[in-house]
């Protein structure tokens, strides 16, 4: 799928700038991360003899790329595979098959797993589960850098250097224990524990979302500083549409295991191309009292991810489905700028589908 | 309600370790404290039996069999065979607490190594192991204790030994599960995460977070097996007379539960305070290790 | 002015336990039959347990409770016995985060709402069962009939909280509380609860105390909203003012912390540090350690609870100017 969006891009770039300027162009925006057609099927009920009653489809076939010094969000509802994904990324579930190349590297035969995750680290939600109740934050933050070859000493002062990065005074914070702190002040610990191994790209999968609106925002700023003083690149999961709006360069929307649209920040929330993405941001709800939500974009929940719909996924709740959608996957189709994709017939000319304005 | 009031213990520099704080919760439990004396009081009585007692254990007195408690000399009375009660139950202590802790010692360390090696490696692995546990759960302990001392044959290495083959099982059973718990806690996700080896996590993240459970438990373990020990002695399969333990008196008292009936009753007076001091200490154990956030 | 249907006058609680924990600490609301009032807060602010209290929900051995609550001018405080029982469920209905909560996952959907209705009712097993069909297909599940039959559990997360919005509007209250009850719920379907709650307000005409951490979702559904911090109302006023002229501190601050149309590369204006442990009772604004504008004065003692215009009130020692600014007009 990227591969061809790729020669698609390069191709429209090439008949811009002429075949050696884009060539020149693409090495020169070599993405830090690409990931290929990553897939991750669970077989359902595990029997003795192996059999299986069905398979979760939690991530299916998603491609993307990273680069450099961006920040990359990633939505969607529960079920869509954003939180599989990034335990794709960092090796926690072992994919299916497909390819995620880090630095130009592929990861496994180029790359070793160890070194992957030195050069990429994640964040979770839960702040209180993330860390070991019987470690001080020192030692919870020493443990990283500790396995992988450095001094007790040495760590401890990495440590204590990343916990006053942070926030948190390391003479205050480092002899304590998780229960002693507040959650954001754990999310922050976190942070720094991720900090650690000095990664190129942390991934923060939903980092933010059980923290108060006033914490959050004090821990959305401090992500912000520590990428402008690291030079981090992020990748920035959340449910809540508002925080990536301010967190992320480009966004990635998800649904059932796919991705269904992809562009730069302003381009998605201004022109939502797919269905599901407009639907998602009318969900949202109006911070105007005069302009309450009339109508619910969407009617039902989303389908899990078991046995999924044929063709485009979202055709079963779509106002705009027409036959092509059930028949056939749509491919990822680029629209007005080269950044801005999406996986919907009714932006593909030809497709059978009479697009989003006449259906309606 | 997480808040913690950080202003007042920003002095602090270090804060007290987990297990601190869970001795400070213990001491706080009145119950659980009597409960700790008792036990401790027991143990010190059984180690210096010698000095405790008033008299020997073993002499008997064709005279003075069946002494009610209070005769002058026999303080508790005297058995059967004319002994000293409170000395035979002095030193009954050392064989009913070695036939009750060791098996739960023993069993404590092989059934967490197996429980936790199942738990964290999971898979096939923990399929084998477990089933095979199960294979012994369908037995009941008392059956399973009874049968195997009855084909080892009697004595006290086989009472322990088949003890501690009885509970294993359980043992192993709750710390695979409480394993399997904290495996997929995203503390244990970190640390993968961070490249470490199963090994090392297990060592930093898992034992310290497994451990309490499986031991509290444990401590829970120690009255049945107390019970059970008894029970073999009861039956002749476990100590031979004439040593003191309280199951075996139990047993050779029974004919003169009519004649005096007080004096039959003390050894099961003694297998009942430490059974509930074991079972108290456990409970109380369990309430200071719960930390809420 | 007819009598409130809710009238919380000068609530306190407090739970005793391993720490003292002074949850409320004087709470005054008011509630007009047929409205929604939204109370806003984050965790630990208190929201949770002055609804909580309307039902009598809280622990009793563990918990200290001081104040006038009434609801249709009964004292909740003083029910008991069989009083109590008709209130909850009858009078006042609760909603949950959690419908896992609400819902017994051994009897049928169709079971649990017959149950309420025939106790709070005394109507026979038939009318009880059509009621149960008529409140399903008022809270819109699709084929009604078949999820009478249906467990909790083989329903989705959207549904399983329908089914409680119908269990808890059965018996017809005149109040229905709602805590957070589409906080785990995804977007698409969170504006769809928002939706079908705000719609049976309307037609069935009870009043709504909708518990929110989420100042869009309050939006979405009150008349009035209640903004709470550490345990006391610090601002109530209507959803317009509240959103468009925000005067207590720590409104703005929330307002400004919620990124509704936060720009990217901005910095967000966050309040700095976190709520007090409450351990002890305050003695002076509790948002004074935390207020951008604190004043001499917010450290001397209890800030003033000023009222700008009926049903708009801040507690602040800033709103004091505020106030006779507007008297002179």
């Amino acid at each position: 799928m990227t591969q061809d969006f790729v020669q698609e891009l390069g191709q429209e770039l090439g008949e811009e700038l002429g075949m050696e300027d884009a060539a020149a162009a693409m090495v020169a925006s070599q993405p830090l991360l690409q990931v290929n057609e990553l897939t991750k099927h669970f077989p359902l009920g595990k029997g003795l003899f192996g059999r299986s009653a069905g398979v979760v489809r939690a991530v299916d076939g998603v491609s993307f790329e990273v680069r450099a010094g961006e920040t990359l969000g990633i939505v969607g509802e529960s079920g869509c595979g954003k939180s599989t994904t990034a335990r794709l990324l960092v090796d926690l579930i072992r994919p299916d098959s497909g390819q995620i190349i880090l630095d130009g590297q592929q990861v496994g035969p180029e790359m070793s797993v160890r070194e992957m995750r030195r050069r990429m680290q994640m964040v979770f939600q839960d702040s209180y589960a993330s860390l070991n109740p019987r470690l001080t934050m020192e030692d919870a933050i020493a443990f990283g850098p500790m396995v992988n070859g450095a001094p007790r000493q040495q760590a401890l002062a990495l440590a204590h250097d990343l916990l006053f990065k942070v926030g948190l005074e390391p003479r205050r914070f480092a002899g304590r224990y998780p229960h002693e702190l507040s959650g954001g002040q754990r999310q922050r610990v976190n942070i720094a524990r991720a900090l650690a191994f000095s990664p190129k790209i942390v991934i923060l999968d939903e980092a933010v979302s059980a923290l108060d609106k006033s914490v959050e925002a004090q821990v959305l700023n401090l992500l912000e500083d520590l990428k402008g003083e690291l030079g981090l690149t992020y990748i920035f999961i959340s449910h809540d549409l508002n925080v990536v709006r301010h967190m992320s360069d480009r966004v990635m929307v998800m649904y059932l295991g796919q991705v269904v649209e992809i562009g730069p920040v302003e381009s998605l929330y201004g022109n939502a191309a797919h269905p599901y993405t407009r639907a998602l941001l009318a969900a949202m709800p109006s911070m105007d009292p005069d302009r309450r939500t009339m109508e619910a974009p969407l009617a039902g929940d989303p389908p899990n991810p078991i046995n999924p719909p044929s063709g485009c996924r979202f055709h079963t709740r779509c106002r705009f489905a027409a036959p092509v959608c059930s028949a056939q996957q749509p491919p990822p189709q680029i629209l007005r700028d080269a950044g801005h994709l999406t996986a919907c017939h009714a932006h593909v000319p030809g497709s059978g589908h009479p697009g989003l304005e006449s259906a309606a | 309600m997480t808040a913690v009031s950080i202003e007042k213990l920003a002095t602090v520099e270090k804060s007290p370790g987990y297990w601190a704080g869970v001795a400070r919760r213990f001491s706080r439990d009145p119950v659980a404290m009597i409960a700790l004396v008792v036990v401790v009081g027991l143990i010190l009585m059984a180690i210096f039996a010698p000095l405790v007692a008033p008299s020997d254990p073993y002499r008997t007195s064709m005279l003075r069999r069946l002494r009610p408690i209070g005769t002058e000399g026999f303080p508790l009375g005297a058995d059967e065979l004319g002994r000293d009660m409170l000395s035979r139950l002095i030193y009954g202590a050392r064989l009913s607490l070695l036939m009750g802790v060791t098996p739960v010692v023993i069993a404590f360390f092989i059934g967490s190594a197996i429980g936790i090696t199942a738990g964290y490696v999971g898979g096939r692995l923990n399929t084998a192991l477990m089933r095979t546990i199960d294979v012994f759960f369908a037995f009941p302990s008392v059956l399973l204790a009874i049968a195997l001392s009855g084909a080892l044959g009697a004595g006290i290495f086989n009472g322990l030994l088949s003890l501690t083959v009885v509970f294993i099982p359980p043992i192993a059973r709750i710390a695979e599960s409480v394993t399997t718990a904290v495996r997929r806690i995203e503390y244990v996700e970190a640390a993968r995460a961070s490249g470490a080896s199963a090994f090392t996590i297990v060592r930093v993240h898992v034992l310290g977070n497994v451990i309490g459970p499986i031991f509290v438990y444990a401590t829970g373990l120690i009255s049945v097996s107390l019970i059970l020990a008894s029970g073999l002695s009861f039956l002749g399969l476990g100590v031979k007379p004439p040593e003191p333990e309280w199951g075996l008196m139990l047993n050779t008292l029974r004919n003169a539960i009519y004649v005096q009936p007080w004096v039959a009753a003390l050894p099961g007076l003694m297998i009942f305070i430490t059974s509930i001091s074991f079972n108290l200490l456990s409970d109380g154990l369990r309430s200071a290790m719960d930390i809420k956030a | 002015m007819s009598t409130p249907l809710v009238d919380i006058n000068n609530l306190h609680v407090r739970f005793h336990g391993q720490r003292t924990v002074h949850a409320v600490n004087g709470v005054n609301l008011t509630l007009a039959p047929g409205e929604t009032l939204g109370v806003l807060g984050e965790s630990g602010s208190g929201k949770s347990v002055t609804l909580k209290t309307l039902l009598r929900l809280l622990p009793e051995n563990r918990t200290q409770i001081a104040g006038d609550v009434r609801v249709s001018g009964v004292d909740v405080m003083a029910l008991s016995g069989k009083a109590l029982a008709n209130h909850r469920g009858g009078v006042v209905s609760m909603i949950f985060q959690d419908p896992m909560l609400a819902l017994d996952p051994v009897y049928t959907i169709g079971e649990q709402i017959s149950e309420g209705v025939m106790r709070h009712e005394g109507a026979s097993s038939r009318e009880a069962y059509a009621r149960a069909l008529e409140m399903l297909t008022r809270v819109r599940i699709p084929s009604p009939e078949r999820r009478l039959k249906a467990y909790p559990h083989e329903m989705s997360g959207g549904m399983r909280q329908r089914a409680m919005i119908a269990l808890a509007l059965a018996c017809k209250p005149k109040l229905l509380l709602a805590d957070e009850p589409t906080t785990a719920l995804d977007a698409t379907v969170q504006i769809q609860i928002l939706l079908l709650l705000r719609e049976l307000q309307r037609e069935l005409g009870m009043g709504m105390i909708f518990v929110t951490h989420d100042i869009g979702v309050a939006v979405e559904v009150s008349d009035r909203v209640a903004v709470m911090y550490a345990g006391q109302v610090v601002e109530t006023g209507s959803v317009r003012d509240i959103l468009r002229s925000p005067q207590h501190p720590y409104t703005r601050g929330l307002l400004a912390a919620n990124l509704h149309g936060a720009q990217k590369g901005q910095r967000l204006q966050a309040i700095p540090g976190a709520p007090p442990p409450l351990d002890t009772a305050p003695v002076t604004c509790s948002f004074a350690p935390r207020c951008p504008v604190k004043a001499a004065g917010c450290d001397a003692g209890p800030p003033p609870n000023v009222t700008l215009a009926p049903g708009r009130e801040v507690r602040c020692i800033h709103a004091l100017g505020e106030a006779q600014g507007s008297a002179a007009n």
